[in-house]
C-alpha cells in the first residue's frame, strides 16, 4: 500500500456560531484523489482551507507525510508551497500574463532559475492546449482557460497534494468539461488529490474514494460506484436525489435529462 | 485699434513674469502632492487599521477637509494662527500645510478605496502558492493597488493644482496674482483682461492635460 500523505485527525472548527467542522477524519494516501461531496454549508470548503491553513482549527491535528502541519504560523508559507490550492473564483492575478502568473510561485517561493520554470511552464500549457496564451493577459482569456490556467499554476509547485475548491461552480456550463478533463489527465498521472465539487458525474469519474460531509461530520465514505449506486445513509440518498428531477412532463418518446448537475 | 491686448504680454519681461508665477503655482502644488502621497498613505493604513480611535481621527479629518472650503482653511492658518499662536507664517508656507491637510486626507482614502478593492481571493491564491507575506504584498497586492490608485491619484493632483490658485488671496504670488498685476500696470488696455487671463487659462491647460492624458492612457490601459 502506498504511502499516506495527508492525515486529518479529528479536527473542529467553528466561526462565531455552531461547528462547521465537528470531528472530521480522513487519511489520503500517495496517487489517491477523494472526493468531498455534501449540500452547501456542509463544511467542504472550509475542510480544504483548514488543510491549507487559510482557517485555524480549534482541535484535532493535520499532518502531511507524517509531519504536523496544523497550529503553524511562521513558517505556514512553507507547508503552502508543498499543497496546491485552486479556487472557485478562477483567481489568477489580473496584472500579470500568464507565463508571470506560472512563474511567480516557483520562482518567488522557491528560488528556481526562471529559464528552467519557463521551459516548464510551456510544457504544462501545451498539455492543456493553451500554449498560445502564455503572454495573454488572463482577462483576455474565458472562464475555463482561466481554470485551466489556474491548475497548471498550481501544478507548477509540484505539490505533495492538490485542494480544488468547487473549481467549476463559476464556470459557463460548457466550460466545465475542459477544465475537469485536465483535471481527470492530472489524476491519471498521479496526483493525489482531495476534490470538492458539485459535479456529480465528474465526482464518479475521478474519484477513488468519495466522502459524504454533512453539518460537519462525515457521514458516509465509499468507493464512487458504491456511493452514487448504493448510498448506505438516508441523508445521502436524499442528497443525490436533489441532483434529479422527480418530476417529469408527460410527452411521449422524449427522455428527460436526469442529471442537470453536469 | 492699432495695439492689441495680447501684445502687452510681449512687452518687458511679463511673459516671463507669468511663468515665473507658474513655477510658483507648480513649486506649491509639486510639494503639496509629494507630502500628501506620503502622509496619505500612513491615512490610508490608519483607515484600514483594526483599532477605533485612528479610524475615529481619520474619518473626522476626512469629513472637515470635505466640507470645509480650502479658501477657508487658508485664511484659518495664514491669518488666524498668526493672531492666536503668534505664528508668523509666509504665504507659501501656510498653503503647503493647508493643501497637504487636505490632499493627506483625500489621498488616503483614495488608498484606502484602492486597498480594498482587491479581493482576498488574490491574496489567498497567493498564499496558496507558499509566498512569504512580504512577498504576497511585492508581487500580488502592491502593484495592483498601484494601478487602481494611479488614474485617480494623478486626478486629486490636478485638482491640486487647479486649487492653488486661491493662495493668491493670501499674498503668494503665483500665475493668478502675476497676471493681475500685469493687467493693473495696463489698466489703460481694455482687453489686456482678456488676453492675460487666456493665457493663463492656457498655462494652466497645458499644465493639467497631460496629467489628464496620463491617467485616460492608464485606466485603459489597466482596466
Amino acid at each position: 500500500m502506498s504511502e499516506t500523505i495527508l492525515e486529518v485527525r479529528d479536527i473542529h472548527k467553528s466561526f462565531d456560531g455552531p461547528g462547521v467542522l465537528r470531528g472530521v477524519s480522513l487519511e489520503i494516501r500517495e496517487g489517491e484523489v477523494v472526493v468531498i461531496v455534501g449540500p452547501s454549508g456542509c463544511g467542504k470548503s472550509t475542510l480544504l482551507r483548514c488543510i491549507n491553513g487559510l482557517e485555524t482549527i480549534d482541535s484535532g491535528e493535520i499532518r502531511l507525510r507524517g509531519e504536523v502541519i496544523s497550529g503553524r504560523t511562521r513558517d505556514l508559507h512553507l507547508v503552502r508551497q508543498k499543497i496546491g490550492m485552486v479556487f472557485q473564483s478562477y483567481d489568477l492575478f489580473p496584472h500579470m500574463k500568464v507565463m508571470d502568473n506560472l512563474q511567480l510561485g516557483p520562482v518567488r517561493a522557491l528560488g528556481r532559475p526562471k529559464a528552467e520554470v519557463e521551459r516548464e511552464a510551456l510544457e504544462m500549457l501545451e498539455r492543456v492546449g493553451l500554449r498560445d496564451k502564455a503572454q495573454a493577459l488572463p482577462r483576455t482569456l474565458s472562464g475555463g482557460q482561466k481554470q485551466r490556467v489556474a491548475l497548471v499554476r498550481a501544478m507548477m509547485m509540484h505539490p505533495e497534494i492538490l485542494l480544488l475548491d468547487e473549481i467549476t461552480a463559476a464556470l459557463d456550463p460548457e466550460m466545465v468539461s475542459e477544465v475537469l478533463n485536465v483535471v481527470i489527465d492530472l489524476a491519471s498521472g498521479g496526483m493525489t488529490m482531495a476534490i470538492v465539487t458539485h459535479e456529480m458525474r465528474f465526482a464518479e469519474a475521478v474519484a477513488d474514494r468519495v466522502l459524504f460531509l454533512e453539518e460537519g461530520v462525515i457521514l458516509e465514505e465509499g468507493s464512487p460506484e458504491q456511493f452514487f449506486h448504493e448510498p448506505k445513509t438516508e441523508r445521502a440518498r436524499r442528497f443525490l436525489q436533489s441532483f434529479t428531477y422527480a418530476a417529469r412532463r408527460n410527452r411521449d418518446g422524449i427522455q428527460p435529462k436526469n442529471n442537470p448537475g453536469d | 485699434m492699432q495695439d492689441l491686448g495680447i501684445s502687452i504680454l510681449f512687452k518687458g519681461v511679463n511673459f516671463q513674469r507669468l511663468l515665473m508665477g507658474l513655477w510658483v503655482t507648480l513649486r506649491l502644488a509639486l510639494i503639496t502632492i509629494g507630502l500628501s502621497g506620503v502622509f496619505g498613505l500612513v491615512f490610508g493604513l490608519l483607515m484600514l487599521s483594526k483599532r477605533k480611535i485612528p479610524k475615529i481621527f481619520c474619518r473626522c479629518w476626512l469629513e472637515i477637509v470635505r466640507f470645509m472650503p480650502q479658501l477657508v482653511l487658508l485664511y484659518i492658518v495664514y491669518f488666524g494662527f498668526a493672531r492666536l499662536f503668534g505664528w508668523d507664517l509666509d504665504g507659501e508656507t501656510s498653503a503647503v500645510i493647508v493643501f497637504t491637510f487636505w490632499g493627506t486626507a483625500e489621498m488616503g482614502d483614495l488608498i484606502r478605496g484602492a486597498l480594498t478593492s482587491i479581493p482576498r481571493h488574490q491574496t489567498e491564491s497567493a498564499a496558496a502558492l507558499g509566498l512569504t507575506k512580504g512577498r504576497i504584498y511585492l508581487h500580488v497586492l502592491i502593484p495592483q493597488t498601484v494601478r487602481r490608485l494611479l488614474p485617480q491619484a494623478i486626478n486629486l493632483s490636478t485638482r491640486i493644482i487647479k486649487t492653488t490658485a486661491l493662495v493668491k488671496m493670501i499674498n503668494v504670488t503665483e500665475v493668478l496674482k502675476v497676471g493681475q498685476q500685469i493687467i493693473g500696470q495696463f489698466y489703460r488696455q481694455p482687453d489686456a483682461a482678456f488676453w492675460v487671463y487666456f493665457v493663463i487659462f492656457l498655462l494652466y491647460f497645458l499644465v493639467c492635460w497631460p496629467f489628464s492624458l496620463l491617467a485616460r492612457h492608464l485606466e485603459s490601459h489597466w482596466a
